[in-house]
């Protein structure tokens, strides 16, 4: 048996599920998850890594969108998973499909925003796309697997 | 017959010109579909599939001593 240094596989889940608090975090008033939405953005806006949270700024806008977007749907736990005495990941990817039933988006959109309305829609993560509008339509964005590889949200060690 | 919802209505969709197209690379595959109905659109959806993860982050501990 040997010690190995690494950054333990249980402790990047928990970061997802809030477990660990290192600094000053919000009052939780239950343990069940918190709520993500999904808002779209247009191609004129500039929402990346530096987006600390939701703004209506540049988001899209049209028949039957209402600002701040849809609910993710959130049926999966994140996972971790280790891989070597080292490595490992931890992930988590939305359980359905996000879409917007019968809306006119008319000016070109390119990038979605997952952010958490339950803590006062801080910034998750940015996906971007091929620029689209939507006339009288759908528009759906189907998640990748979740798995260790293509999971939508990975915290990795190697 | 099926029916199209569309900027007039729900149309018969043999009234309609339909167009398709399709964006495929290592990010993501996207397929879209329009109706005309006399030279104006009137329907478009989108589908997006993401094909891997755009968020990838790599924390890691530092060596003590």
């Amino acid at each position: 048996m040997a010690n190995t240094q690494s950054m333990c596989t249980s402790f990047m889940s928990e970061i997802l599920t809030a477990t660990h608090n290192f600094g000053t975090a919000p009052t939780r008033g239950t343990s069940a998850a918190d709520t993500f939405k999904a808002a779209l953005y247009l191609t004129t806006a500039t929402v990346n890594a530096a987006t600390t949270a939701y703004s209506a700024t540049n988001e899209v806008s049209g028949t039957n969108y209402t600002a701040g977007g849809v609910t993710v749907t959130n049926a999966t736990a994140p996972t971790p998973a280790n891989s070597s005495a080292t490595a490992g990941v931890a992930y988590w990817t939305p359980s359905a499909s996000i879409t917007y039933t019968n809306v006119t988006l008319s000016s070109a959109f390119d990038a979605v925003l997952i952010y958490n309305s339950s803590q006062s829609n801080k910034a998750v993560s940015v996906h971007t796309f091929g620029s689209q509008t939507i006339t009288a339509g759908t528009f759906t964005l189907t998640m990748p697997s979740n798995t260790t590889t293509t999971a939508l949200l990975r915290l990795s060690t190697t | 017959m099926a029916t199209v919802f569309t900027t007039k209505g729900d149309l018969d969709e043999s009234l309609l010109e339909k167009r398709e197209g399709f964006i495929d690379n290592d990010h993501e595959y996207t397929t879209w579909v329009e109706y005309w109905h006399e030279g104006e659109l009137v329907h478009r959806s989108a589908h997006v599939m993401l094909k891997k993860a755009a968020v990838w982050l790599n924390p890691e501990v530092a060596a003590i001593g």
